[in-house]
């Protein structure tokens, strides 16, 4: 890894910052957006930031820990992506539109 | 017979009469109605008469049926048992009340005939003969205070009986409420007789009683047996308490006769006989007894003169003679008022029985200004009516002369007695006689002033025959007392009435000797009083008829005063009733509704208004759930990492 000396400068807050960006992008997204898509992809978003801070931890302390748990995480994300994007194609069929307001009426 | 099977019959037959009319209380039928209930009544009164022959049959030292049903109240040292008694007293009452009872329902067949709650009606009759035995025949003073509270209700339904007429439902709360007033003071009495005693059992209570007499004012025999008088004053239509008894006449008219005659009114008088031994210990409280029945019986005759509705004038009449029953027990002839208790049951009973006939005859017409003559219309009602006037007015040898004269004897002689209190008596005599010849001028004498279109009918035998054995009891009744120097001169004649009572009369200390002369002079007075004061009347009504309204315009404002009944009714508007209405209404407006239910809608408003801001964090939308996490956890962060 000696080869990316550009980034010698690069440490373990500038990952972090990124990351801590990222999330709270992410976060005001899942708050804000009322579009299931968008919040989907906001949530998406926050689960990377968390990968970032992972990765850049695992690189820190030398460990391999941190990128495992990456997998675990992006398997996660992945059916959470599939399950959430299938309720709202649902939702789209029935209500044309993907408000986050029609999943009120996912109350049982 | 077994006499607790007596008994129960004597108290329930009146009862399951009253199930039974108040279950059907929707028909019409009077006939049907009116049989129950006097069959019920009238197995009633056979089997007191077959208690008071048992009692008879006992010597007289222990003339005396006890039969405890149950045992009711025990808490403490409070032991009550549903206990009753026949004895002397209560074996008079009892006969009073089915007897004079029975007569009273027959009367009602006919009497009540064309009204629509016919069944209801006898229903509550049935109740009040219910409740007035309870209230005799009671052991103990709550027993007693049950039938005393129960006959106060059916005398308030029966009253308001035709509810519809507000003036009649105003009587009949108005009734209820005054009662309610001498009630409060009964049960004040109970509780100092109770505190002192420890016992509500009459046979215990008097057998407990001091040997010397209570000369405190303070004392608890004194305050407990006025206490009980204020409760006597309150059913039994007394100075203070009497005004809801004149205004009791809205109901119907055989109502007055049972209820505000012959029975519930004595209710006072009978209490007092029952706890004579506790009555004779507090001197005091017999003074103020005396001088109230004294005050009493004048007033009401004075008031009784000058009023024209004949049910009225018999109202009056009513509570003057009580106040001689009271006058009685005040003086410690206990025996005589229970005498004029029973001769007056006899005659008031039937004088009001023969207004209702008079009334029933009228087509409801109660004005005595609109009959008169009515003699040969209604020969039965007038010739019953005529024996019992003479009764009232104390003629001899009517019931009433033998009752009244021994009061007025013992209120002179007894030491407990004072000339005053007989010249009272003598002034109220003869008044009666003056307003009771009056009622009977223009009722059924002289000219006729009955409006054109009246016809009056005498009335059916279901109403007469009442009359008429009222009639034969007002004559005899009062034989069974004669006093000693009329039946020593008469070739003595026993007093029944006395030797059956004196077990249970605490006879007054130091009574002199009699004075024969004085006696016959007192007698002598009072009847030529009486007869003299008839005869006036007599000529102011019939002989000459313009000359009463003369006289009344020459008394102006006297007659005024007296004609408004003394202005006690507005002058208990303007000092009590007024001044606590309104107090009410300041404490409803300023209190209830300006302190209290602010207060209450305050405490509410800041529960509503704190849920509400509380509520609004819950409000289901996951985004904001979300943020309230975020926010959280910055919080929590922030305070972590700036520690």
């Amino acid at each position: 890894m000696q080869s990316i000396d550009i980034f010698g400068q690069i440490g373990l807050n500038h990952y972090l910052i990124l990351s801590a960006l990222l999330f709270v992008t992410g976060m005001a997204g899942v708050l804000l957006r009322r579009n299931i898509i968008v919040l989907l992809m906001s949530i998406e978003l926050m689960l990377n930031a968390v990968n970032i801070s992972f990765i850049a931890f695992g690189k820190y302390m030398n460990q391999l820990d941190g990128q495992i748990l990456v997998f675990f995480v992006m398997t996660i994300a992945a059916a959470e992506a599939a399950v959430g994007l299938a309720i709202a194609v649902n939702i789209f069929k029935r209500y044309k539109e993907v408000n986050i307001r029609f999943f009120e009426h996912l109350k049982g | 017979m077994n006499h607790s099977l007596l008994m129960s019959i004597l108290i329930l037959s009146p009862f399951v009469g009253f199930l039974i009319n108040g279950l059907r209380y929707k028909k019409h039928n009077y006939l049907v109605a009116g049989t129950i209930a006097t069959s019920a009544v009238f197995i009633s009164f056979i089997s007191a008469v077959f208690l008071v022959v048992d009692l008879v049959g006992l010597p007289p030292d222990s003339r005396r049926i006890a039969v405890t049903f149950f045992e009711w109240i025990r808490v403490a040292n409070l032991s009550v048992d549903a206990g009753f008694v026949v004895d002397q007293i209560s074996a008079i009452m009892i006969l009073i009340i089915t007897g004079v009872g029975s007569l009273i329902h027959l009367f009602s067949v006919g009497y009540m005939h064309h009204d629509k709650g016919v069944a209801k009606y006898f229903a509550y009759l049935n109740l009040f003969i219910f409740n007035m035995l309870l209230l005799v025949l009671g052991d103990n003073l709550l027993v007693m205070f049950v039938g005393w509270e129960g006959v106060g209700l059916c005398s308030y339904l029966l009253i308001g009986f035709w509810f519809t007429d507000e003036t009649k439902a105003a009587a009949g709360m108005k009734a209820f409420v005054t009662n309610r007033v001498g009630d409060a003071a009964f049960l004040l009495g109970m509780f100092i007789l109770f505190l002192t005693f420890g016992t509500l059992n009459f046979s215990e209570l008097n057998a407990l009683v001091p040997a010397a007499a209570e000369t405190s004012w303070l004392g608890a025999i004194t305050l407990g047996t006025l206490f009980l008088f204020v409760g006597a004053t309150g059913k039994s239509a007394q100075i203070p308490l009497y005004i809801w008894l004149p205004d009791a006449m809205a109901g119907p008219t055989p109502v007055s006769a049972l209820i505000h005659a012959a029975t519930m009114v004595t209710a006072g008088v009978y209490m007092i006989v029952r706890l004579n031994p506790m009555f004779m210990m507090a001197p005091n409280t017999m003074m103020i007894i005396a001088i109230i029945g004294a005050a009493t019986a004048v007033m009401a005759a004075t008031i009784g003169m000058t009023q024209w509705d004949i049910k009225k004038v018999l109202a009056y009449s009513t509570v003057s003679q009580l106040g001689y029953m009271f006058l009685a027990c005040g003086v410690g002839a206990f025996g005589a008022a229970m005498f004029h208790l029973m001769t007056h049951a006899f005659f008031k009973a039937l004088m009001f029985l023969g207004s209702g006939s008079v009334i029933h005859a009228m087509h409801e017409e109660q004005d005595i200004r609109k009959m008169g003559a009515l003699k040969k219309y209604l020969p039965i009602t007038h010739f019953t009516f005529l024996l019992g006037w003479l009764a009232i007015i104390g003629i001899p040898p009517f019931s009433g002369f033998f009752s009244k004269d021994e009061i007025l004897w013992m209120s002179f002689h007894s030491p407990l007695g004072h000339p005053v209190l007989w010249a009272a008596g003598a002034l109220g005599a003869t008044l009666t006689a003056f307003y009771m010849t009056r009622l009977m001028c223009l009722t059924f004498w002289g000219a006729s002033r009955v409006p054109k279109g009246t016809h009056p009918h005498e009335s059916p035998i279901t109403m007469t025959i009442p009359l008429v054995v009222l009639g034969v009891l007002s004559v005899i009744g009062g034989w069974i007392g004669i006093p000693h120097i009329v039946s020593d001169f008469l070739g003595h004649l026993p007093n029944v009435w006395e030797e059956w009572l004196h077990p249970m009369i605490k006879e007054v200390p130091n009574m002199g000797p009699a004075d024969a002369s004085l006696e016959w002079a007192l007698i002598a007075t009072s009847v030529g009083l009486a007869s003299v004061s008839a005869l006036v009347a007599y000529h102011m009504y019939v002989r000459k008829p313009g000359s009463a309204s003369r006289v009344a315009d020459a008394m102006g404002p006297a007659y005024k005063i007296v004609y408004n009944k003394y202005f006690i009714d507005e002058a208990y508007f303007a000092a009590i009733i007024n001044p606590l209405v309104k107090g009410s209404r300041a404490l409803w407006y300023y209190v209830d509704v300006n302190f209290i239910d602010k207060c209450t809608y305050w405490a509410a408003d800041v529960a509503k208004g704190g849920g509400a801001l509380i509520r609004s964090l819950q409000n289901g939308n996951m985004q904001q759930y979300a943020m309230y996490i975020g926010i959280g956890l910055v919080v929590v962060l922030s305070i972590l990492l700036m520690r």
